[in-house]
């Protein structure tokens, strides 16, 4: 039982209030951390315990992943000690990063999304930058000292790690890469008389859900004779809406943060989205449950869903929520997600992403940086893209011999090679140029809430026979920029949010320069008592002579 | 005189408590103008606006001056998710905490709740006994008892098999993939059917007697249990005590 969405809002709560706190606090105290200095030698000699935080997907089999890799890292650093600690969602574990700054008890290696880090690096020296230690030549990606045989800096797929750098450094290695897909049952598309083009499209997406929401004249939908019937259900709607946006080349944000959401295209948007949800042909997840509970109880047609999510997906998913009583036969599909434009698909990439806290203890942090890069062996990447529609981010792994047979055997058992799972696995790496993401700064987590929030907001409205109407869409863009304080987020809406986020200049700073210019009148008036003073010396010095 | 005041005095004291026991019990079925009962609750459409009136049973989580709350009257019960609460308000809302709610009827993934709700706290106080839904086990009327303060008698314990492949009498996590101060779950049989149950961590933390309980638990203990009658994707008990007998 996955159960989730009780941890939701607590993402909501830390995104908001830590942008303003943060700033004032550094990673020991108010004056923060030193910045990192790679020792010459890691000093074997002694013993070291750190922290990792990792994410799994409430999956047994990435548990026992992350155990064994803490064991294989041990076998080869005995003098490192691996604590691990789960969580299930990132929500939970950027809100205790955030506690744990300011106690000075940030773990030393964590699972994180970029969009965090930019609010992590607020804390003055907080995570270390990696780009001197992706180069250094004995403990760097590919290092003559390290103990096992982990990538070198081109073998990272470049895409995804340029993922990890903002703020011109590298602040994270990428774990592992995912993307949303389409999870489709192509029984009831063709039952009602529809085929699957090559890429699906959001024309196509909503002319079958509309037609799937035909009922009889006991109140039965035709296509499953149930009283339930759901055609199209998106788990994430902030990617939803990034997606759409991103699909028309519409705003969403800059990279330096100024926000651009609040548009015409969005308007669109979110009136189509009105439209379908009227009809009872689409939902979101916050608002009906997982679309793959949906999917499998044959209650759903076209469920969006992060390729992390495919072994929940389908009749023969070897993880399922719902009673076997209860679910539905069917053939399952996996497409990108619905396009605009099908010759030029445009999909979101996203996954974990590792980065590194630092300590007083430099030899600490370097052996977490040994562990952090160990995460990018081989047999770590390939064991745990294995256990989801994720990929490994490396060409190291995504090339060799064992990930290539792991992909060319789906569909031979249900569980390790199920084949849902492995089609969500190539659809990421066939996609892999299409795949884009979001600006990240410091306040990106916000507007990312804001953009879901609107669909959620809309698609509640209508159920509740609220109009949404040009007025009703201004109130909410109003409602979203004052919730999620994106007028106070640095670049958000030029020289009025700049005047916002400076705010009244400190006492010490009035005083200060007050002080500068007192002393600038009294040199002024000292230049000028000089000055009237040579000049009537200088009248004395004439008058005398004539 | 005097002894003859005192025992009218007494007398007084007596009936007048016995009267205020007897008022506090209809009060608990007396609802406001404007206000639903249990029935009209139930019968309401979900995504219409509700207004009821309710005891708070349990606290289950407070975040972003929101929160969700089990609440209850004499008829049946309610679950609150997510609805709009200061910090200094939640305080307030202890067990018995009589409030009025007006929100939107929703249902997630087979759960009947209130979202997007605001509250008001009124007069009032009661605490609901736990109702025994053992012999519901299994049937359809258990669903009409949703969120309901109940309990749960005899069960035996038994086993769940952890991502090792062992036998076990309780797991961290619905697939045994947490860890301590995750949701615990356990299973437990009674006339040889049997349930999963769940220690919900909001609701009852690793620091609870409830959550200690259930670590100590052995396959085959005979078990009495109550706790809140949620629902996911099917019933989903939220227990919040064990006694093993």
């Amino acid at each position: 039982m996955r159960k989730l969405r009780k941890k939701l809002s607590l993402f909501l709560l830390t995104a908001v209030t830590v942008v303003t706190v943060l700033p004032l606090m550094g990673c020991h105290g108010s004056r923060g951390m030193d910045a990192f200095v790679i020792p010459e030698e890691f000093d074997t000699t002694r013993n070291y315990e750190i922290t990792f935080w990792a994410k799994n997907d409430t999956n047994k089999t990435q548990t026992r992943i992350y155990e064994k890799a803490i064991s294989d890292f041990e076998a080869l650093y005995p003098n490192i000690k691996v604590n691990l600690r789960l969580y299930t969602d990132y929500g939970k574990i950027y809100n205790d990063v955030i506690t744990n700054i300011s106690t000075q008890t940030t773990p030393n290696v964590c699972i994180t999304y970029p969009d965090h880090i930019a609010t992590y690096l607020t804390g003055t020296n907080c995570v270390v930058p990696l780009d001197e230690l992706f180069i250094n030549e004995k403990y760097g990606l590919g290092g003559s000292e390290l103990l096992y045989d982990g990538p070198s800096k081109e073998e990272i797929i470049p895409q995804f790690l340029k993922e990890c750098s903002f703020g011109e450094h590298y602040y994270a290695i990428p774990y592992m890469r995912s993307t949303e897909a389409c999870y489709i049952n192509k029984t009831y598309v063709e039952a009602l008389g529809y085929t699957l083009p090559e890429t699906l499209t959001w024309d196509f997406i909503w002319e079958v859900s509309e037609a799937a929401t035909a009922k009889d004249a006991e109140g039965n939908f035709l296509i499953n004779g149930q009283k339930v019937m759901i055609p199209f259900i998106y788990k994430s709607t902030d990617n939803m809406m990034i997606q759409m946006l991103r699909q028309q080349n519409a705003g969403y944000s800059t990279d330096e943060g100024e926000i651009l959401i609040f548009n015409d295209t969005t308007k669109d948007f979110l009136n189509t989205i009105a439209e379908h949800v009227k009809t009872g042909a689409f939902s979101t997840f916050k608002i009906s449950g997982y679309p793959a509970n949906f999917l499998n109880a044959g209650q759903c047609i076209f469920a969006v869903d992060s390729t992390a999510g495919a072994t929940w997906m389908g009749t023969d998913a070897p993880l399922s929520d719902i009673s076997e009583d209860k679910l539905v036969e069917f053939e399952t599909e996996v497409m990108t997600i619905p396009q605009f434009d099908p010759e030029n698909p445009v999909m979101i990439s996203q996954g974990p992403s590792v980065c590194v806290f630092n300590k007083a203890d430099h030899q600490e942090v370097l052996a977490s940086w040994l562990f952090a890069q160990y995460l990018l062996t081989n047999e770590v990447q390939i064991a745990y893209a294995g256990t989801e529609g994720y990929v490994p981010v490396t060409s190291k792994a995504q090339q060799s011999a064992e990930y290539q047979d792991y992909l060319s055997r789906g569909g031979e058992d249900n569980e390790t090679y199920y084949d849902v799972k492995i089609k969500a696995s190539k659809l990421l790496l066939e996609n892999t140029r299409n795949t884009f993401v979001t600006p990240v700064f410091n306040g990106s987590a916000s507007l990312r809430d804001a953009a879901g929030q609107m669909i959620e907001n809309v698609s509640k409205s209508v159920k509740r026979k609220e109009t949404v109407n040009e007025t009703y869409i201004q109130a909410l863009y109003e409602d979203m920029t004052s919730l999620h304080r994106l007028d106070q987020i640095a670049g958000a809406g030029g020289r009025e949010a700049g005047k916002e986020e400076l705010g009244k200049l400190p006492g010490t700073a009035v005083a200060l320069l007050l002080a500068i210019a007192g002393a600038w009148i009294l040199m002024a008036f000292y230049v000028i008592c000089g000055w009237l003073k040579k000049k009537e010396i200088l009248k004395k010095i004439t008058n005398k002579g004539n | 005189m005097k002894k003859f005041t005192a025992v009218l005095l007494t007398l007084a004291l007596v009936f007048s408590f016995a009267g205020c026991a007897k008022s506090g019990e209809a009060d608990v079925n007396a609802k406001s103008e404007g206000v639903m009962t249990y029935a009209e609750y139930a019968a309401a459409e979900l995504d219409t606006q509700v207004v009821i009136e309710a005891y708070v049973q349990a606290k289950q989580s407070w975040w972003e001056d929101k929160a969700t709350v089990y609440a209850q009257d004499a008829d049946g019960a309610y679950f609150m998710y997510d609805m709009a609460c200061s910090a200094e308000d939640y305080e307030k809302l202890t067990p018995g905490t009589k409030i009025k709610v007006t929100g939107f009827k929703a249902e997630w993934s087979g759960e009947v709740e209130i979202m997007d709700a605001t509250f008001e706290i009124m007069e009032g106080n009661y605490i609901a006994e736990a109702m025994d839904a053992t012999a519901l086990l299994g049937t359809d009327d258990l669903i009409n008892h949703q969120n309901k303060f109940v309990s749960f008698k005899g069960m035996t314990v038994e086993p769940s098999v952890d991502p090792d492949g062992n036998e076990v009498a309780f797991m961290y996590s619905w697939d045994g993939s947490g860890q301590e101060g995750d949701d615990l779950y356990f299973n437990a049989s009674v006339n040889g059917q049997t349930y999963t149950f769940t220690i919900e961590s909001y609701l009852c933390d690793s620091t609870t007697d409830v959550y200690a309980a259930v670590k100590g638990l052995n396959i085959g203990d005979t078990i009495d249990m109550e706790g809140f009658l949620y629902w996911y994707e099917g019933v989903n008990p939220h227990i919040t005590s064990v006694t093993v007998k």
